[in-house]
């Protein structure tokens, strides 16, 4: 078999894959494109060519970097919290006690969990009146009064995170806990004979098995948060004050409830670009440390 | 197995004590609000366990008299149960074959890394293009028509995982066959597919719950009950006229159900998959 | 792989082509509501199930969204071929959807009858540029509830008449240790935020736009969210009134926990229902009220009409479907979570019976109603109005600096 052969045949099963999404990928993705240097309408108008009008006024208008910044901060804080957590829940489950099989089954449910039955679920628990949280720390005397926690710009952000967080670092944690459960029991045995303590245990001889599996989940969950859309649209709809509104909700706005379809492509462009350049920079990473290991 | 001492085991419980707290309380807490009455809901301070155990509103929900809400509840129950059913198998039958190809042919390997670029897209910077082109098809308010958009989310992503499987499967397993003239279906067939069965349902599992979970993409294609899913359904729930947080929570219950017991049944196998090590590089 | 691939391809191009074609000889419809204040979901659906009996050669798909959905829905449906053959429409909306042509034009099918039959306050709902989109359906407006025994209990006599006097009745109930927090708004960053606020502009004789320029920032519609502020800040309102809907104020209303409470007619029988309500037979209601040498009393139009989409394939059997559904008969028949559009309903006993309190505040409410800007441009400046008020409210902004911004980003 010549490699040419073999090249063709690989195009050929990857044909049905590749027509699919240029179909339902592909050419959304350059109409959007084309919209975004028009003043196209949502209805109504087709709109005329603009050039790059849409981008500069986006680029320089405050809604974009104030909403950038609320990306930003919603994604790195929600990610780190999820990747801590994850890997220290999967090393717990990694040890023996009572009850690990079930645990490590249960884990999967607020995973499973859909995101929007979670954000409605942590909206009635958020619930500034009849909500679980203010009773609970009411009851424990952690608080005077009842609290607004997503009507708070203070508390609102935090709020969100902490519920995106619950329902996602289980995910990283199942995918730790496999890669923990490939680490050969005769390296870990052989190094705590050696007297190593366990930090650098964790550090020298678990690490280099979780590396690889945690910087898919890492690269993953980055770039769904800055996508994100729905926890946030049915817990805050960006309120208040816009102080959640992030990138998408902000597309959203622009293209469906203003109609602005032209601004609201140039505002998605823009907002893929950062993400592409994110996931070029993690693969970057992935392949360093790859080579290192 | 490695000795511990008291000290580290009582550790070790107590925080496994936590991380159960951490998981099933909200869990555990929406359901409490599924049977709880309204008054209850509504105490101060909060009634914890309920007076009185009210299961009406599973009934409420999942009614099938004609026109009424439990109606569209059971229907968009069904959409959600299509279209992320059907999703997850188109996308795995596409993905099989693009993940195999990949694998073994690094040198187009470069059209995969297109594909799944795809899925940093948000999905905003499609709808409104997608949107035409649904209609223009006669694939709007169609559980179809929002499972062939699904397909585009998943089939890059289990191509992705299922490639790594392959990956992870010597290629001189296959060559061997090869040399004792078995054909290239054979070998999949035979060798190199039941050897990534666990990544494939790792990935199927993946697939289903992505699907269950879409949001946007449904609250914007689809309009009624011939294809509304449940996601949409319980957002309108949640942001209209319900102001019964019970039934908010019960539907909640509802949704979370399926996926719940996929999740809890396929975990067997796949965490089995991944522990045996069937495949180690 | 490949040929089952292609299979369900097929299968489901023609799958979804059977469901699209047209089956039966009947005519199909369907129709956008919300699910959210004025008629309950049941309400329609019953008022639906009468029509479909009188016209059985009619099936009406009915569909219900949170009014937060029920704009970007209608306008997302355009795109489509067999979208919604009729949607409700808010009040703010007619000058967007004729500018884009999202509505049919029905000025000609309206008959003299219902010209003069329909209260002139319910017409501005569907008018714009002297042109009619549509039948006022649900005639709407946020009066002032409060609770009886509260009131009763703190020695006050009569309701307030003036917004500074809601304050003095409020700080009595307050300092009488009744409620901590005795008034609840809607003031989510939402629509719910701008009709209050409207409702406050038009007490202070305030206006949003003059000759196309927006004028909010000052006299009046600085008075109204100053008065929002100053109640917000001195513990008289209920503080997570900034993120309550309207169902969420019914909630607390229901609950006892205020005294007073802006919203929707449909709050009055809801909150008198004592299956659901611990305020049931203690709810009152008067028309929001005024402010001293400028208005006896406020109001802020909030009606919604039915209207026949451009788009839609069946504009006859549509618009049949919308008189029915406006008739008076109809509304005379569900008049107790919204209140019929014709002028005689009111005098009809058959109507007033056991909410004669609500019908006598709506005479007066009514006919004050005040209407938010008509700019194809809503959206824009509602959103931009929105966030002055929650950056005003938290304390970011002065009311003066947070007008200003959105009037500058208003679109306008």
């Amino acid at each position: 078999m010549t490699s040419n052969w073999l090249t063709t045949r690989a195009w050929f099963l990857m044909l049905p894959l590749l027509i699919v999404m240029i179909a339902i990928i592909g050419w959304p993705l350059v109409d959007t494109v084309r919209l975004s240097f028009t003043d196209a309408r949502l209805v109504g108008t087709e709109g005329s060519f603009v050039g790059f009008d849409n981008y500069v006024k986006i680029l320089s208008g405050t809604n974009f970097q104030r909403t950038l910044v609320t990306t930003f901060w919603f994604a790195v804080l929600s990610v780190a919290l999820e990747m801590v957590i994850g890997v220290l829940a999967a090393l717990l489950l990694n040890q023996q006690f009572y009850g690990r099989s079930v645990l490590r089954a249960l884990m999967i449910l607020p995973w499973a969990l859909p995101t929007v039955v979670n954000a409605t679920l942590w909206r009635l628990i958020y619930n500034p009146e009849y909500g679980a949280l203010n009773a609970m720390l009411m009851q424990f005397g952690m608080i005077e009064g009842y609290r607004s926690w997503l009507g708070e710009p203070g508390t609102a952000l935090a709020s969100l995170i902490i519920a995106d967080c619950w329902k996602n670092f289980p995910l990283v944690a199942l995918i730790a806990l496999a890669a923990l459960q490939a680490v050969p029991r005769d390296i870990t045995a052989a190094s705590m004979v050696d007297g190593a303590g366990a930090w650098s245990r964790f550090r020298f001889v678990i690490m280099p098995y979780l590396a690889g599996p945690l910087m898919v989940a890492l690269v993953l969950r980055t770039i769904e948060a800055f996508k994100v859309f729905d926890i946030i649209w049915v817990m805050t709809r960006g309120g208040p004050a816009n102080s959640t509104r992030t990138l998408s909700i902000l597309v959203y706005q622009e293209a469906f409830s203003f109609q602005r379809a032209g601004s609201g492509a140039s505002l998605a462009l823009i907002v893929t670009l950062l993400v592409t350049v994110l996931a070029v920079a993690y693969a970057a990473l992935i392949r360093k440390s790859a080579g290192a290991s | 197995m490695e000795r511990r001492s008291l000290t580290a085991t009582i550790l070790v419980h107590l925080a496994a004590l936590v991380l159960l707290v951490v998981i099933l309380a909200p869990v555990v807490w929406l359901f409490v609000m599924s049977i709880s009455s309204t008054p209850d809901l509504i105490a101060k301070p909060l009634h914890w366990w309920p007076d009185t155990v009210d299961l009406s509103r599973y009934g409420v929900l999942l009614s099938s008299v004609a026109n009424s809400a439990g109606e569209a509840f059971v229907a968009s129950l069904f959409n959600s149960i299509k279209v992320a059913g059907m999703a997850t198998v188109v996308a795995l039958i596409v993905a099989v074959p693009s993940a195999w190809a990949v694998s073994r042919t690094p040198s187009v390997g470069w059209s995969l890394y297109a594909v799944i670029a795809t899925y940093m897209l948000p999905p905003v910077a499609l709808a409104v293009p997608l949107y035409m082109t649904l209609a223009w098809a006669g694939l709007l308010n169609n559980v179809f028509g929002l499972a062939l958009v699904y397909l585009t989310i998943l089939a890059p992503f289990t191509t992705w995982l299922i490639k790594s499987g392959f990956d992870s499967i010597p290629r001189e397993i296959e060559s061997a066959a090869t040399l004792d003239g078995a054909r290239l279906d054979q070998i999949l067939r035979l060798i190199t597919l039941p050897l990534a069965a666990p990544v494939m349902a790792t990935a199927a599992l993946f697939a289903f719950l992505l699907a269950w979970d879409e949001f946007f993409y449904a609250l914007l294609f689809t309009s009624d009950q011939r294809a509304k899913t449940l996601t949409v359904a319980i957002a309108d729930l949640a942001g209209g006229r319900v102001s019964d947080y019970g039934l908010i929570a019960t539907a909640g219950v509802l949704a979370a159900l399926p996926p719940l017991l996929v999740g809890l049944f396929m975990q067997r196998a796949l965490i089995a998959g991944l522990t045996s090590g069937g495949v180690k590089g | 792989m490949l040929k089952s691939m292609q299979t369900a391809l097929l299968c489901a191009t023609l799958l979804g082509a059977a469901l699209a074609s047209p089956a039966h000889a009947e005519t199909r419809i369907n129709a956008l509501f919300m699910a959210q204040a004025a008629y309950s979901e049941a309400d329609v659906r019953a008022m639906t199930d009468a029509f479909t009996k009188a016209n059985p050669d009619v099936t009406v798909n009915l569909e219900f969204v949170p009014y937060e959905g029920l704009h970007d829905k209608t306008v997302l449906a355009q795109g489509s071929g067999g979208g919604y053959d009729v949607v409700l429409f808010d009040v703010i909306w007619p000058a967007e959807y004729a500018t884009n042509k999202v509505l049919v034009d029905v000025t000609d099918k309206i008959t003299p009858e219902m010209t003069s039959g329909v209260l002139p306050g319910a017409w501005t709902t569907v008018e714009y540029d002297g042109k009619r989109y549509g039948m006022p359906w649900i005639l709407d407006t946020k009066y002032l509830f409060y609770n009886k025994e509260i009131l009763e209990k703190a020695g006050i006599k009569a309701p307030p008449k003036t917004w500074a006097e809601l304050a003095e009745q409020a700080k009595t109930i307050k300092d009488k240790g009744l409620l901590a927090t005795p008034i609840a708004w809607s003031w989510s960053q939402a629509e719910a935020a701008i009709c209050d606020y409207t409702t406050l502009v038009s007490a202070y004789g305030g206006s949003f736009i003059k000759d196309g320029k927006p004028v909010f920032q000052t006299g009046g519609g600085l008075d109204a969210l100053n008065y929002m502020v100053d109640s917000y800040k001195s513990g008289l309102t209920n503080p997570n009134s900034k993120e309550f809907l309207e169902e969420d104020v019914r909630r607390i209303f229901q609950n006892g926990e205020a005294a007073f409470a802006l919203n929707w007619t449909y709050m009055y029988n809801m909150a008198n229902d004592p299956k659901d309500s611990k305020v049931a037979g203690k709810v009152g209601v008067v028309p929001a009220p005024g402010v001293d040498g400028k208005s006896t009393v406020s109001a802020v139009n909030g009606s919604m009409g039915l209207g026949v989409t451009s788009t839609s394939k069946h504009p006859d059997e549509a618009w049949k479907y919308i008189t029915f559904m406006t008739s008076q008969a109809t509304q005379n028949e569900y008049a107790k979570l919204s209140l019929p559009i014709w002028a005689t309903s009111y005098d009809d006993p058959a109507v007033s019976k056991g909410q004669e309190e609500l019908i006598a505040a709506a005479k007066v409410g009514l006919a004050a109603m005040y209407p938010r800007p008509t700019t194809p441009k809503y959206q824009e400046l509602s959103t931009a109005l929105q966030q002055a008020v929650q950056e005003s409210l938290l304390g970011q902004a002065k009311p003066e600096d947070a007008l200003k911004t959105a009037a500058e980003n208003s679109g306008l």
